[in-house]
């Protein structure tokens, strides 16, 4: 559902007058092929491009060079951007930006309102993005007193309502809490498991990572590894060179290993280690 | 340079129908020279923790003393205690808005009085030790990414070279190199110059290796204040309130319910790993 054909984009520094200063090169020759329903990560160094990439999805910007389309719509005709941002949504890193009204119901009922959906079929949506976010008991209540997990859940309730196909998140769970972080971790597994939603998830921490289909690896504007979590995290020491890391458990297996302890290549979870080591 | 605070209360929006206590009867002895954890759910009250320790915030109840003066006295330098407690906020990127990199780090120095030679010295000094290259001094903060903004903001606090030097949530949004560079680069700055780190932190596992003392707020109240090690011993009581215990910690605690000999306590990846070779002969 989303296709990448050798996309570059470069952001572009002018003076006063107009004259260029500078050009940046964000995304550098990158193609890709997203399937509807797949739960992608995005991993990467700061500054590797992957909120450039993200933004690309629901046309905040377009290509210098080469094509994005988004179900077959090419992000560069005006007349697709519409639809194109109603299938994608995106999810930002800080909670309390993204809340606008003063109840819930009314933040979550916002984006329909405003494409001009009936009323009441406004309220459907609020119910049923709600319940799938869990914060149904939060309906009528103010968005400011939400923990920072509660008011990203909200933020994904929003996008929900818009009935998208596909929802971006850029670093979603950065100011949470573990708590908020799991709440949020789960919220979207389910979505991608139970609505079929396309998951695109930005992230620093790699626990995060573990449950997804695919994890792309960016640096330098461009996709350097790509693969499942497992084939991905058991490049422990590649991925310190893109100054990525791997999950704790799975640094302890892998060091262990080098020792001669007997464990499979590559364990993601505590789960998987304890199941190792008990059927040793 | 200690700071004591004593019987801190603090409400927002007092004397309004909004009115919610964010710190309830708090309080804390900041010695010299500690590296301090700070920890708590969203909302618990750290970041208006924080803001109370260099006169931001001013406590509706209770009193501050630095170095033994009452913080709160009408005679008392508020500005000295800004320099000195030099805070980097939670978004600190949205406090960057000079034209360039440079021109933002050199703001606070210049602003509290240094020379300009001084000045530029101590912030070409903190952006070399935040990592930023020569490539982007002249470039504009909003054109960065995220984490480089991060850097930026951080290093314009430390070019102030405070005394205690507190941080809410310095890593959130770095990548994992990112992050382990500013943490060493905190550890580093609080073993050559003895300052004083706090660091709030939603990361267990980073207070975890680097706090050798930890704080735990939960709506508003101190719960914890000790080693981490024996802070991390409270697991049920730290996920009732948000938070968790690091993922190395929880693995040697369930190698232990299986029977193995590992040490529980183990706070760190290197400790772990040594601790389960050694129990089971490897
Ligand atoms: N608005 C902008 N104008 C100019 N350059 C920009 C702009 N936004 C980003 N860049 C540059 O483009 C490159 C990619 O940035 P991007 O924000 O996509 O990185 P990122 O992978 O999301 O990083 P982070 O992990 O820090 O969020 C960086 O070199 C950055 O400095
Ligand atoms: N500017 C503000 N106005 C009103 N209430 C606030 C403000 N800032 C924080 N609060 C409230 O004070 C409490 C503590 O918040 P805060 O110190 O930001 O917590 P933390 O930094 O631990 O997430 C929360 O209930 C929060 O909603
Ligand atoms: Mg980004
Ligand atoms: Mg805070």
């Amino acid at each position: 559902m989303i296709n990448f054909d050798d996309v570059t984009f470069e952001y572009i520094r002018r003076d006063e007058e107009g004259n260029v200063e500078s050009i940046n090169k964000a995304l550098d020759g990158i193609s890709l092929d997203v399937k509807k329903g797949d739960f992608i990560a995005i991993l990467g160094a700061n500054g590797s491009g992957k909120s450039t990439l993200a933004r690309h999805i629901n046309a905040l910007l377009t290509p210098t060079e080469g094509t994005v389309f988004i179900e077959e719509m090419n992000t560069k005709e005006d007349n697709n951007l519409l639809k194109i941002r109603q299938k994608t949504g995106m999810v930002f890193q800080n909670p309390d930006n993204q809340i606008i009204a003063g109840l819930v119901e009314e933040d979550v009922g916002f984006g329909p309102e405003n494409i001009g959906i009936p009323t009441k079929e406004i309220w459907e949506r609020v119910a049923f993005a709600l319940e799938k976010v869990g914060m149904t008991a939060y309906r009528e209540k103010s968005p400011n007193n939400l923990s920072g997990g509660q008011k990203q859940r909200v933020a994904i309730a929003g996008i929900l309502a818009m009935k998208p196909e596909c929802i971006v998140l850029d670093e979603p769970t950065a100011m949470l809490d573990p708590k908020g972080r799991r709440e949020v971790i789960e919220t979207i597994t389910e979505l991608n498991k139970k609505e079929g939603i396309t998951i695109i998830l930005i992230t620093h921490y790699m626990t995060e990572v573990v449950g997804a289909d695919k994890v792309y690896v960016m640096s330098g504007g461009n996709v350097k590894l790509s693969g499942t979590p497992r084939e991905i995290f058991k490049e422990v020491e590649l991925l310190k060179e893109y100054k990525l890391d791997v999950p704790q458990v799975t640094e302890i297996a892998y060091r262990l290993r080098q020792k001669g302890f007997p464990l499979s290549e590559c364990i993601l979870t505590i789960d998987e280690f304890i199941d190792a080591v008990t059927n040793r | 340079m200690s700071l004591i605070l004593d019987k801190i209360n603090y409400y927002y929006s007092k004397g309004t129908a909004f009115e919610s206590k964010a710190l309830k009867n708090i309080s804390l002895t900041i010695p010299d020279g500690e590296f301090i954890g700070l920890i708590g759910h969203t909302g618990s009250g750290k970041s208006t923790l924080i803001q109370h320790m260099n006169g931001l915030i001013r406590a509706d109840s209770g009193s501050i003393y630095y170095n033994g003066q009452d913080i709160y006295d009408k005679d008392f330098k508020m500005t000295e205690l800004r320099r000195k407690v030099g805070l980097v906020f939670q978004y600190p990127e949205h406090q960057l808005f000079e034209a360039t990199v440079i021109k933002d780090v050199l703001f606070g120095p210049t602003n509290m009085g240094m020379d300009k030679l001084k000045a530029e010295l101590a912030a070409y000094g903190a952006l070399k030790a935040v990592g930023i290259g020569e490539d982007l001094i002249d470039a504009s903060p909003f054109e960065l990414s995220g984490g480089q903004k991060r850097r930026v903001a951080i290093a314009g606090v430390l070019a102030m070279s405070p005394e205690i030097l507190i941080l809410d949530e310095p890593t959130a949004g770095l990548d994992p190199a990112g992050r382990t560079e500013i943490l060493r680069l905190l550890k580093k700055i609080h073993e050559d110059n003895g300052i004083t780190v706090i660091l709030v932190s939603h990361s267990m596992e980073d207070v975890a290796e680097y706090a050798e003392r930890l704080i735990v707020i939960d709506d508003g109240e101190i719960k914890y204040d000790d080693e981490p090690r024996k802070v991390f011993t409270h697991i049920d009581e730290l996920r009732k309130t948000g938070l968790e215990i690091p993922e190395c910690t929880e693995l040697v605690g369930r190698l232990a319910d299986l029977g193995l000999k590992v040490d529980r306590s183990c706070l760190t990846v290197d400790e772990a790993v040594a601790s389960i070779l050694q129990s089971t002969g490897y």
